[in-house]
């Protein structure tokens, strides 16, 4: 387990090496020099020592040598952008961590900062290893290698992915972005499209869902309605042009667009088609939706129409009045974002966002703003309708409905309160 | 279903009398057969009526043996939860502001508890447990829970027998719900 670290230290060590032996000489003493220079100073002057009309000494020395990272890290500066993990759990093999969507642009997650779900640990497979396995209503059962699947033509599509809890309806809620709802992430998928590969076995009369399997320790089990199979469901191997990191099931993963994110089972070893759900513990007990009357709605699939001003927002603070561009994320389960309007007078009016192309269907849509704030108190939030026509809910409209033993599908608008002195909170809270 | 039986038995004489894995004659002619044997081995699930129950039978006297022994420490001595779940207690109390859910409050489906503590259970050894002590555990759990007397055996047929108080809460989703206006001015 220990050798690819190790390695990965021998290459950057030896460039390093490699580096002071050919470039060092050549440069004779200006390597050490710059070095100290950095050490010396203190912090005040190493600015303006860098700043105009100063030529900042990252230009008088050469910059870091190629292979000194194999696989490229994010700059030191922004080591404060991880995933946003509790650390007061219980334990953490049944436990989530949240993508810091506030430090985000765009609508493409890196692969270091999805968010994770897990409930048995990551399990750590060797792909030559990994079976899939489909049967039951099927003319043919059969096994596929990882090559196998690979075999199969091919198809590329950007896709959310949230978890169902995100958030919950109960306080205290989330103070940012990402504690409210950072179970959420968004990436390009490529893999087999499912229809393809139930079609390679041949669907029996009768064949209404497909029950998926993970390979985790949880040996994790949810049933998927066969007409979500034959429609858009996915067989994912990559994200984001690169194989699926363990925490997103490696070497194979479930795709289902739009639905709660447990049911895009992980580390995906076997596809059971039959005439019933399966009733596993995770349909039954577990992400099923508490009404106030105590009946349980189960089966709710669907991630309906949300969205979130991420800048401004929780934990931020703007600098100064003056110009400040909203810039957000929509997205709904149902298909395409039609529009996003927000209100930056605590819902009294409201604003049609711009769009930013492309909007795909099932996919994060990033919106814009322009706003000038004029050094006022403030409350802003957005709005999402999607192309259903169905319009993001208030939080008093859903707990009026649902109630706070619910839990699962809080798709609730999240205004930010703006102090005088530029603090963003929760207006929620 | 024996017109099926009968073609997999079939298929696994034909699979005997081959060397080389047969191939698949798809669309694309993609994958290998699956055996029979191979199937079984991997496929654990057991439905609400308690379809794919294997045979065996457990109590609650020994299921308790080794729920203090493997369970306990995450969910309690008496199920009341931990690390873990809690397993037993909250009847009566999913419509309060305080629900518990648990197996005998929520869960719709006693076979359920035979496939998810055989799939997933204990957490530190999913998938060790004999199917006598699958039986015996869930025994024990409904034991806990007021659904089962503590001399109580279980097996597949009485297991699936078992009617769970919670089983005709859940109904299908009814989404959307809640109706918001895209508001404009004046709202």
């Amino acid at each position: 387990m220990t050798e690819p670290a190790d390695l990965n230290k021998d290459i950057a060590t030896t460039s390093r090496r490699r580096f002071l032996r050919e470039g060092g000489a050549l440069l004779g003493g200006a390597v050490i020099a710059g070095g100290l220079a950095g050490s010396e100073a203190s912090g005040a002057s190493e600015i303006a020592n860098n700043l105009p009309p100063n030529v900042p000494e990252w230009m008088k020395t050469p910059g870091d040598p190629m292979g000194a990272q194999p696989y490229g890290a994010p700059s030191p500066f922004e080591k404060g952008v991880i995933k946003n993990i509790p650390n007061n759990l219980s334990q953490y093999l049944s436990a989530s961590g949240r993508t810091p969507l506030q430090d985000l642009d765009g609508i493409i997650t890196p692969n270091g900062l999805f968010y994770e779900r897990h409930h048995a640990g990551v399990p750590t497979i060797d792909p030559a290893q990994h079976r899939l396995m489909l049967h039951g209503l099927v003319d043919m059962p059969l096994i596929f290698t990882m090559d196998d699947i690979r075999r199969f033509p091919s198809q590329s599509r950007i896709y959310f992915l949230e978890c169902s809890g995100n958030p919950g309806y109960k306080k205290p809620y989330g103070k940012t972005a990402s504690d409210l709802v950072g179970l959420l992430s968004c990436a390009e998928w490529t893999g087999v499209s499912l229809k393809l590969v139930l079609r390679e076995a041949g669907l029996q009369a009768g064949a209404k869902w497909v029950v998926a399997e993970g390979a985790d320790a949880a040996a994790l089990t949810r049933s998927i309605p066969i007409e979500k199979c034959l429609e858009d469901a996915m067989l994912v191997y990559s994200q984001n042009g690169e194989r699926l990191r363990p925490q997103q099931g490696y070497p194979l993963r479930l795709l289902l667009p739009g639905f709660e994110g447990n049911m895009s089972v992980k580390w995906l070893r076997r596809l059971r088609v039959a005439a019933e759900p399966t009733y596993s513990r995770e349909e039954t007990s577990k992400y099923t939706d508490l009404m106030p009357d105590g009946s349980a709605r189960e089966f709710t699939f669907y991630m309906e129409a949300k969205s979130i001003i991420t800048r401004p927002s929780g934990g931020q603070r703007l600098s100064a009045p003056g110009f400040h561009e909203i810039s957000g994320i929509a997205w709904s389960g149902h298909g395409k974002i039609s529009r996003v309007d927000v209100s930056v007078d605590d819902g009294k009016s409201w604003r049609q966002a711009q769009l930013q192309e492309p909007v795909l269907t099932r996919a994060l849509t990033r919106f814009r703003l322009p706003w000038h704030w004029d050094g006022q108190p403030a409350v802003i939030q957005s709005r999402a309708t999607d192309e259903t026509g169905y319009v993001q809910p208030t939080l008093v409209e859903l707990l009026g409905v649902r109630g706070e033993n619910y839990f699962y599908h809080n798709n609730a608008i999240w205004p930010w309160r703006i102090a005088a002195d530029g603090e963003v909170t929760n207006a929620n809270a | 279903m024996p017109m099926r039986e009968l073609r997999i038995a079939g298929f696994a004489v034909f699979l005997l009398a081959c060397a080389e894995p047969v191939q698949a004659q798809g669309p694309y002619g993609i994958g290998r057969a699956a055996t029979p044997a191979e199937i079984a081995g991997w496929n654990i699930d057991i439905d609400r009526n308690g379809n794919g129950l294997p045979p065996g039978i457990g109590g609650v006297g020994r299921g308790r043996e080794i729920f203090d022994q493997q369970c306990a420490v995450c969910h309690g001595a008496k199920g009341e939860g931990g690390i873990g779940d809690r397993l037993a207690g909250g009847q009566g109390t999913l419509a309060t502001p305080k629900p518990v859910r648990t197996v005998g409050s929520y869960w719709p489906y006693a076979p359920t508890l035979f496939d998810y503590i055989r799939r997933a259970m204990p957490q530190n050894a999913p998938q060790t447990l004999s199917n006598d002590d699958v039986y015996a555990v869930s025994a024990y759990v409904l034991n806990l829970n007021g659904l089962l007397p503590s001399d109580a055996t279980l097996n597949a047929k009485t297991l699936s027998a078992i009617k769970m108080p919670n089983r005709s809460m859940f109904v299908d989703d009814p989404r959307p719900d809640v109706k918001n206006t895209a508001c404009m001015t004046g709202c």
